[in-house]
């Protein structure tokens, strides 16, 4: 399995959702030689880890699998040269490694990964499987995005054998974008583990104010993730403004950091509802849960969203929650609101109705939070496994 | 024609209370919005202040002071914030003891202005007059005078405060001499505010003002490097028919705008006795200036002007939405703060007030950017926002605190 990163080393889902891939599917009688471009002790004892290069982790901050630099400002905004430099090795290292260590199936995770993966296919003649967590169309939001990322997945969807896609959003983009057969695109939905989660108890002093005024009445509407373009965050602060038109016990919670935070700052003071507008900047541990907790409607208004981990996170913290339509994740949810994410008034009437109705809220938390975790990883692991023995026994 | 010549020169004391880093989960936990013990080894404004005085307050004191007392004829005048004066009480007595020495001499006047620098005139007259009240005591307990000429802050002026200083009894308030407003005339002499009865207006000449304010150690600058003779030669061409010249600027032009290193004060020390060597040149205060010399005209200005900036206006503290709505967020709580008669709480808001936090704001780049950028302490104007709001967003916790009848602190 080609890999860019794994907990605790991840900059966001591609990591978690990798990892609890190879434990399921290692469960599943699965032996996984994972490749990783940096070196890391890791506590893992279901896969056989590679290091690609001698990079410490530290080192690969701002190339991870969202190489739009969203680190913090210490970091020298790795340039997409260097990047390549990493792929490069990481590609060098496969092509050694297939020949010593004989796979059956090559098992490749995004653009990052694709080209090593096409160099083991032809090194080693194993079928080669490319699981698709987002594209550049996805990263870019309604923009065309960098060209080469472009062609790199344009190549690697078309040599692959079979490709994964995490949602039919994404298996349409697949086809449509990249003109790819629709018969090679098999749609595995990603998941949440709720045992993952952990013991965990709300502190309330975290976000102190927020809660004082949830006492008066007011309800929390959380949005946490990048402050990238493919989040749709724009979107989200005019559906705030409007909403607070009709309804003004809203406050708005945005957790996260990135590129887009001063313009989201700027646009909330336009529209004069700065007030009503929390920005944490980047939270971890504590601070994360606790943005779920305190967050009574939960908002994914993601212009692109493949899949979306973090909307099964809110379902987890009995959130309602309000998803865009271009959010891959809502396809396995039944029980949230939906809207397009340009659509700000039929968002601003969703979230008036929620945040206005407590009945109609606590029904959609309680009956998501029962849906959150129907799919298992180890079912995930089952697909993909069929999908390995397949492939395998094809070629 | 007075055959006489005077130098006006008048310079602003203030350093705000910087707000601190202040997150939302500070919120509603932590009421300390200006110093933190815990952050930046110790409290960041008592450092700056520190170094402030180190640099500037102490030698430019020291200085002024052997000027005093060298040159019989040697005055000035200075405004001196309320917020300066709390942090002096707190981490200096040394500067206000050497602020002291100078008053003393009786040739040193203080202008009135708001005690926290604000720009409550253009958001609440009652809010205002409250701060210049404060003011007016703060400076009485401490100098022993009472205040006769306004001045607004950033030199923020119009018609309708020259109004309100005329009604509330100034003699005279400062303006920028800024050529929209004066026209074809010159800003060294005195003027009337157009619609008062009493009042003189006294105008920043702000070229001379901003050769040793902002350009003094600009090497880039044709006239560089300033000795005292050929800025006092450039004075005498300015009053040649002329009666005054008025050097408005910050206090902290000496050591801390131009450094100790750039030769300001060897250049200020020549200054007096270079002047006076001419028959007829002396210094004036600001009240002396307008008692010796009669106005000549009119002047009407009914836009806002300021003495910052190419602009000359206030956008640099309210030309973004985010100066717009802190300051009216602010502000919209005047009535109820005031109603808890909570000191503490009171004195927290009236500190946000102060002009430098929503400066801190600006995003107007080009020829000033590098300005702003200097004197601000966060690492960007949206920072600066994110901390003012989250502070904002406390004292209407402790606010709703106190109304529900629940709040000890």
């Amino acid at each position: 399995m080609l890999g860019w990163e794994l907990p605790p080393h991840n900059s966001g889902g591609l990591g978690v959702a990798c990892y609890y891939m190879s434990k399921a599917l290692s469960q599943e009688g699965a032996t996984i030689d994972f490749v990783l471009p940096y070196k890391a002790d890791h506590d893992i004892d279901f896969l056989n880890i590679y290091s690609a290069t001698d990079l410490i982790p530290l080192h690969r901050n701002g190339m991870g699998a969202y190489y739009r630099c969203n680190c913090d400002k210490s970091c020298t905004h790795a340039s997409l040269s260097s990047l390549r430099d990493v792929q490069s090795q990481y590609g060098q290292y496969v092509e050694q490694l297939v020949k010593d260590v004989k796979p059956h199936v090559i098992h490749a995770h995004d653009w990052l990964t694709m080209e090593a993966g096409i160099i083991a296919k032809r090194t080693a003649g194993i079928p080669l499987i490319v699981h698709v967590h987002a594209t550049e169309y996805d990263r870019s939001g309604e923009f065309y995005g960098n060209p080469l990322v472009h062609d790199i997945e344009q190549e690697g969807l078309m040599m692959a054998d079979r490709i994964i896609a995490v949602s039919q959003i994404t298996k349409n983009l697949i086809v449509d974008k990249y003109g790819i057969p629709a018969e090679k695109v098999e749609v595995v939905h990603n998941t949440i583990d709720p045992e993952s989660l952990g013991v965990y108890y709300y502190d309330q002093s975290t976000y102190a104010y927020l809660d004082s005024l949830r006492k008066e009445g007011y309800k929390v509407v959380t949005s946490i993730g990048r402050l990238t373009i493919q989040k749709g965050l724009k979107y989200f602060i005019y559906g705030a403004a409007k909403a607070s038109e009709k309804y003004d016990k809203l406050l708005f919670l945005i957790a996260g950091d990135g590129e887009q935070r001063d313009e989201l700052i700027e646009l909330a003071c336009e529209l004069g509802i700065s007030d009503k507008v929390f920005f944490t900047g980047f939270v971890r541990g504590q601070a994360w849960r606790d943005a779920y907790s305190v967050g009574d409607i939960f908002v994914m208004s993601s212009v692109s969203e493949p899949f979306g981990l973090t909307a099964l996170e809110a379902a987890a913290h009995d959130s309602a929650l309000l998803i865009s339509r271009q959010s891959g994740v809502g396809e396995v949810l039944n029980n949230v609101m939906r809207f397009d994410y340009w659509d700000v008034n039929r968002f601003a009437d969703e979230l008036v109705g929620i945040a206005t109705s407590d009945s109609l809220r606590d029904e959609l938390a309680k009956n998501v939070s029962n849906e959150y975790s129907r799919i298992s990883w180890r079912d995930v692991a089952k697909r993909i496994k069929q999908i390995y023995h397949k492939e395998g026994s094809a070629a | 024609m007075s055959s006489k010549r005077s130098v006006v020169l008048y310079m602003h004391v203030h350093q705000p209370k910087r707000i601190r880093p202040y997150t939302v989960f500070e919120t509603a936990n932590d009421h300390n919005y200006f110093d933190n013990p815990t952050w930046d080894h110790g409290s960041h404004n008592r450092r700056l202040f520190r170094k402030v005085a180190e640099k500037s307050y102490l030698p430019t004191n020291a200085m002024l002071l052997d000027l005093l007392n060298q040159h019989p004829e040697f005055r000035f005048s200075l405004s001196i914030t309320g917020t300066l004066i709390e942090q002096a009480e707190m981490w200096g007595e040394d500067v206000l003891e050497s602020f002291k020495r100078l008053t003393d001499t009786g040739r040193v006047e203080i202008v009135a202005e708001t005690y926290y620098h604000s720009l409550a005139f253009f958001y609440s007259k009652s809010e205002f007059e409250a701060q210049v009240v404060a003011h007016k005591q703060k400076i009485q307990e401490l100098f022993g005078q009472t205040p006769q000429v306004f001045r607004n802050t950033e030199l923020a002026y119009n018609n309708d405060l020259a109004y309100w200083a005329d009604q509330a009894g100034y003699k005279g308030i400062l303006s920028e001499g800024w050529e929209p407003v004066l026209g074809w005339r010159s800003p060294n002499f005195v003027y009337r505010p157009s619609y008062t009865n009493n009042i003189r207006l006294l105008l920043k000449n702000y070229k001379l003002s901003d050769d040793v304010a902002f350009r003094f150690s600009n090497q880039g600058w044709e006239q560089w490097p300033l000795t005292a003779d050929k800025y006092t030669h450039w004075l005498n061409a300015a009053t040649e028919d002329q009666p005054i010249v008025n050097l408005f600027m910050d206090y902290e032009t000496f050591g801390e705008h131009q450094w100790e290193d750039t030769g300001v004060f060897e250049f200020f020390r020549h200054l007096p006795a270079k002047w006076l060597e001419r028959e007829g040149n002396d210094f004036a205060t600001v009240s002396e200036a307008i008692v010796q010399n009669d106005p000549v005209d009119f002047i009407d200005t009914p836009q806002t002007i300021t003495w910052a900036d190419t602009e000359r206006d206030l956008t640099a503290w309210l030309g973004n939405s985010m100066q717009q709505e802190a300051l009216k967020h602010l502000y919209d709580l005047e009535e109820r703060i005031l109603k808890t008669g909570d000191d503490g709480l009171i004195a927290d808001w009236r500190n946000l007030q102060t002009s430098d936090h929503v400066y801190y704001m600006c995003t107007k780049l080009f020829t000033d950017g590098d300005v702003h950028a200097y004197f601000s302490p966060y690492d960007s104007p949206y920072d600066a926002f994110l901390y003012f709001m989250n502070v904002l967003r406390d004292v209407r916790w402790r606010l709703s605190e106190h109304e529900k009848g629940s709040w000890y602190g």
